[in-house]
């Protein structure tokens, strides 16, 4: 067993042990396995599956019905630009444009080195002082294709 | 005495730069040897003026804004934090126009002070409304809500007084409160900046809403969007048990409540209440079929509240202050006060709380300033993703329930996005439909299906030529979304794509 699938099983058992009796505790759950192991190993839903009392059919269909949780690896980075009315206001489309060319991936794709993905955001909730744009944890305001590149350059 | 100095830690101030201006205020003030305290406190909503810096002082606080790092040295040398000379100088927080002329109920606290201060929350009238529930039965508590006049501040306006007493009435031995914090509307952020600002308002409102309906479990459904919100909110419930607000026995009353925080997963179908409840089982957040309501089989199989933020926050100020005072504000069957979200292009966007009936231009015109680009406005739309975009015609509706309804229109959660003159409206009607398309649950065929023909139909149409074929197919479309569709995903998907035809013909019918 590879050293990756033994911290796979890991994470996955130490989060069914918080969660498995709490109610409705799969979003939880999933949200924690997510949290460490940045996506969703296909090979942990039978495991969490049965830990949970569920059938595989209804872990992957939470999995995949959700925007947040991912099946495949992520970039280390999450770069989300929001693609919502208030945005789209302000310039957010040809923001969009100006993202995917200089990371030369489309929206749900990773850069070739995992250093980054990006997501569609519908809203983050700085709508009076848009474009907005997240990355990581941090929002930021008023981005233009300029302060993008000086926010990407940081990092 | 240290000088108390106020730089906001939310999410718009920090997205703007507040973090690092408080870093600077504070490294400047120790290179000069001044004694100074930084407190990182809520916003006010004025967020065009954000980052806002505030000093306290003894005749009340003085505010600069908007502070960038660039500008922190200058301010020291102007003779910050003392009352200075600078043009970023706002003189009293309370003389600014813009916040003085609103009337706030439920943002009174916003951006006063350290948002996880329990001790600051009692002292600006915090708790006093819980105070007052423990002293009147489940049933008076429920009169009181129900003669202030408050309906739901989530978009669909339900008397919030009946909705609780249909739960009172429910015969379970486990009954919930949950509160939708799935604030996915584009163009609003009220409920975060409440949850940012006075999160312990929302506990003491879900409190009150407890004892009512005789619930001890509460949760949050916070959306995953809003970190800041997320780590606040999880101080101040904790705070709040600590100090047997929350508990086993909720001060001293023999009446157990405890609230947990869940956090959504990236779905703005998850805002729709009986998505919701299906997300917080676990689940897919697939819609329900109503009846049963919520109120009688809602999460768990039991009897549920399923409130927005603001309409929980807003019994706090019913029960302290008095139905009547509450009643007082607002016109028609509309009372109280309606938070106003102001958004997109925007001179001086954030957060107007003011009592219903304002029209739609006094608010764009008059506290926005109207447009950031500075050209005209042509559309704004008025409830988010699912409300309408009016033309300037409509622009002197009032801002009220049956008014909005009465125009095709709804006024959702109060947000307003205005649009200039460079909006094209066929743009904005294919993005509606794209919207559904991307957030649908899937549970049902129009929404489903409808909005991916929608989006086709649109494709289809070309910029100078005669699309009557498709425009009469796609209202035929409209219509099926309608009256078809589960909820009001799909069913008022068709209002922003029909409002763009009827008051922008010339964005579809091509020619010049």
């Amino acid at each position: 067993m590879s050293s990756a699938a033994i911290n796979h099983a890991e994470v996955v058992s130490s989060a069914l042990h918080k969660f498995a009796d709490v109610p409705g505790g799969l979003l939880p759950l999933l949200h924690q396995i997510q949290a460490r192991l940045g996506y969703i190993p296909k090979a942990t839903v039978t495991i969490i599956a049965s830990g949970m009392g569920l059938s595989r059919a209804e872990v992957h269909g939470v999995i995949s019905f959700y925007h947040d949780f991912h099946a495949e690896p992520h970039g280390r980075t999450s770069i989300h630009v929001c693609r919502a009315e208030a945005c789209q206001a302000m310039g957010s489309r040809a923001l969009e444009e100006h993202v995917k060319n200089r990371l030369g991936i489309d929206f749900g794709g990773t850069t070739a080195d995992g250093r980054f993905s990006l997501e569609s955001v519908y809203c983050l909730g700085n709508c009076a002082c848009s474009p907005s744009v997240r990355i990581a944890d941090e929002v930021y305001a008023r981005v233009d294709a300029a302060r993008f590149d000086e926010l990407l350059d940081a990092l | 005495m240290a000088i108390r100095i106020f730089i906001p830690a939310d999410t718009t101030a920090c997205a703007l730069g507040a973090d690092a201006v408080a870093a600077e205020v504070a490294l400047l003030a120790t290179g000069k040897g001044l004694d100074v305290e930084i407190i990182r406190n809520g916003s006010r909503g004025a967020f065009w003026l954000e980052p806002l810096v505030e000093v306290e002082t003894k005749n009340g606080r003085i505010a600069f804004g908007p502070v960038t790092v660039a500008d922190v040295s200058g301010l020291y040398q102007a003779g910050f934090p003392a009352l200075c000379e600078h043009e970023l100088c706002l003189g009293k927080v309370a003389d600014i126009e813009w916040l003085e002329r609103q009337d706030r109920l439920t943002f009174a606290r916003a951006g006063v002070d350290d948002p996880v201060s329990l001790a600051a929350y009692r002292e600006q009238g915090g708790y006093a409304g819980l105070t007052r529930a423990l002293a009147m039965s489940p049933a008076e508590i429920i009169d009181a809500v129900l003669e202030s006049g408050l309906r739901g501040r989530g978009g669909a306006a339900f008397p919030t007084g009946i909705k609780w007493r249909t739960v009172l009435e429910a015969a379970a031995g486990q009954k919930y409160v949950t509160c939708n914090a799935d604030e996915g509307d584009s163009g609003t952020f009220a409920d975060r900046l409440l949850m940012e600002a006075d999160p312990f308002q929302l506990i003491e409102g879900m409190t009150i809403c407890a004892l009512a309906v005789g619930a001890s479990e509460g949760y949050i459904y916070l959306r995953s969007e809003y970190p800041k919100a997320r780590h606040i909110l999880r101080q101040a419930i904790a705070i709040a048990g600590e100090a047997k607000l929350l508990g086993e026995d909720v001060c001293g009353s023999g009446s157990a409540f405890n609230i947990h925080l869940r956090i959504g997963a990236g779905a703005y179908i998850c805002g729709e209440e009986t998505s919701m409840l299906e997300s917080l089982e676990g689940r897919r957040g697939l819609v329900r079929f109503k009846p049963p309501l919520p109120a009688i089989e809602g999460l768990f199989g039991k009897p549920t509240v399923v409130n927005n933020v603001l309409t929980l926050a807003a019994v706090t100020t019913v029960l302290a202050k008095g139905a009547q005072h509450y009643r007082h504000f607002g016109t028609g069957r509309s009372r109280g006060t309606l938070t106003v979200q102001l958004a997109g292009n925007i001179r001086r966007g954030g957060l107007v709380e003011i009592p219903f009936g304002a029209s739609l231009r006094e608010l764009v015109e008059d506290f926005g300033g109207g447009t950031a680009s500075g050209k005209p406005i042509r559309a704004i739309q008025v409830g988010g993703p699912l409300g309408a975009y009016l033309p300037e015609s409509q622009w002197d509706t009032p801002l009220d329930y049956e008014a909005f309804a009465d125009i095709g229109a709804m006024l959702g959660h109060g947000g307003i996005v205005v649009f200039d003159d460079s909006v094209d409206m066929l743009e904005q009607a294919r993005f509606a439909m794209e919207f559904c398309a991307i957030e649908s649950c899937g549970k049902c065929t129009p929404c489903r299906i409808g909005s991916v023909r929608g989006m086709e139909l649109i494709d289809k149409m070309t910029k100078h030529g005669n699309n009557n074929a498709e425009l009469a197919l796609l209202d035929e479309l409209c219509e099926t979304m309608d009256k078809g569709s589960l909820c009001a995903m799909g069913g008022l998907t068709p209002i922003p794509v029909r409002s763009a035809i009827k008051h922008f013909p010339q964005d579809f019918s091509g020619g010049d």
